[in-house]
């Protein structure tokens, strides 16, 4: 493989993957896509290339494998520094965009996901307060970060609008399997306007799943999760 | 500007301890606030709403919060002594390493802690298997930085400080020296650094610490 060549492991339905498409297009990258059907089988490849979590995404470059989807985005933006930036210039404001992307992975992804996959209608409702309660917290956290522009990045699209922005396809899955609003046009509407000008984006459109496209395979995920018992 | 650093922690927090050797290392003056985390003051609870957990730094009055993060932002803010390699694929390693001893390694070595019997061995083995990724990463290297301690040092300083208490009170042993010499030798010269020996918790503290904190466990478990 030539020093320069890029692969991306991935899974279309991922939005970790999503993240490290969208980096990759912002900075206009070519990169060849190898589709993991992780949920069968995973690649000796990618078992080679993460050997400690065997997940995906994986961005190889050249020889080298790099795992964990902020750590690619942060790791492409600066093997090419002279692209669009994806981080903030600022020191205090990368400091900002990167503990919103950990707070969305540890804790608000996770409630997330537990209104589709925990047992029993109280532990699904608590599981939807604590998303809500986080989207308010970003609906915030929105209006310091872009400075009265777009997107959090400000006039273009950055590391946070990236690490929330790659969950919208599932947003709006739960949002129909589940029959809750999360993003609100009236109590976010900051949020509803930036879902909807983060979606429409060069770097985003064409790797965005289809909505209808991911509930259907949500119904075989859920079924999976719960009928093999386990988490 | 005259800089105003403060650093909101614990005496004993490891998180904590990361801010204050990386300012420290970049030497720069700060000032330490010590939490009680039963009685959380007003200035924690202003300056970390999201969590209400220590570390914060307050820089010029600016909160920063989750210890990885301000590591990177003191090393965005001052140039001197990078924390960080240059290499951006090597970033991306320090970076990977330190997330999977907090994601992974920790709660690994936590499971071998809080249980007995048969709970505890699979929690040792697991942790074992865990550190022996981290053994492979000191090849060739005095520090995980190289020849200076850099950010995934004080990312693993938690390892140097609260393994062989663990060890002691559960009596398990995580870190052989036959096993992890690497590791071994990289736990000595970091607690005799100079820039981070004088802030180490005192030992027997830790111990009562962690035996108060194993206690309710154990009960759960009888």
């Amino acid at each position: 493989m030539a020093s320069n060549e890029m692969k991306l492991l991935g899974a279309w339905p991922s939005p970790f993957v999503l993240r490290a498409r969208i980096a990759l297009n912002i900075k206009s990258v070519e990169y060849e896509f190898m589709e993991e059907n992780v949920l069968v089988t995973k690649s000796d490849l990618l078992l080679k290339s993460n050997p400690v979590y065997k997940k995906i995404p994986v961005l190889i470059h050249g020889e080298r494998p790099i795992c964990e989807s902020l750590i690619i985005v942060q790791y492409v933006d600066e093997v090419w520094a002279s692209g669009p930036a994806i981080l903030p210039s600022d020191p205090y404001d990368r400091a900002v965009a990167r503990f919103w992307a950990v707070y969305l992975d540890d804790k608000w992804f996770p409630s997330l996901t537990a209104i589709l996959m925990s047992d029993g209608e109280e532990a699904k409702k608590t599981a939807l307060e604590q998303a809500i309660q986080g989207l308010d917290l970003l609906e915030e956290a929105f209006t310091k970060c872009s400075k009265g522009q777009n997107f959090f990045g400000g006039d273009k699209i950055g590391y946070l609008d990236i690490a929330l922005g790659s969950f919208l396809g599932w947003v709006r899955v739960i949002q129909i399997m589940a029959n809750v609003s999360l993003i609100d046009e009236s109590k976010t509407p900051n949020l509803f306007k930036w879902a909807q000008d983060f979606s429409g984006h060069d770097a985003v459109k064409d790797v965005l799943p289809e909505t209808d496209k991911l509930v259907e395979f949500s119904k075989f995920l859920v079924a999976k999760v719960k009928g093999s018992g386990t988490k | 500007m005259a800089e105003e650093l403060n650093v909101l922690r614990t005496w004993s927090s490891p998180w904590g301890l990361r801010v204050v050797y990386a300012l420290k290392m970049k030497g720069l003056e700060y000032e330490t606030i010590l939490e009680d985390l039963k009685n959380k003051s007003d200035l924690l609870l202003e300056h970390n709403p999201v969590y209400k957990k220590i570390p914060v730094l307050v820089h010029n009055g600016k909160p920063i919060c989750e210890s990885l993060v301000i590591l990177e932002y003191i090393d965005d803010t001052w140039k001197q002594c990078p924390l960080l390699p240059q290499d951006p694929y090597e970033r991306a390693m320090a970076r990977f390493w330190a997330k999977f001893g907090d994601d992974k390694l920790l709660p690994s070595i936590r499971s071998g802690f809080y249980t007995r019997g048969k709970e505890q061995e699979e929690g040792v083995a697991t942790a074992i298997g865990n550190l022996k990724f981290i053994e492979k990463l000191l090849k060739g290297k005095k520090f995980f930085g190289g020849d200076t301690i850099g950010y995934l040092d004080l990312a693993f300083g938690w390892m140097a400080n609260v393994i062989s208490i663990m060890e002691e009170i559960a009596e398990i042993k995580l870190i052989d020296a036959e096993t992890f010499p690497l590791i071994s030798a990289w736990i000595n010269n970091f607690s005799t650094h100079p820039m981070i020996k004088d802030l180490w918790p005192p030992r027997d503290r830790m111990i009562e610490k962690y035996k108060a904190i194993r206690e309710p466990y154990l009960r759960k478990e009888a």
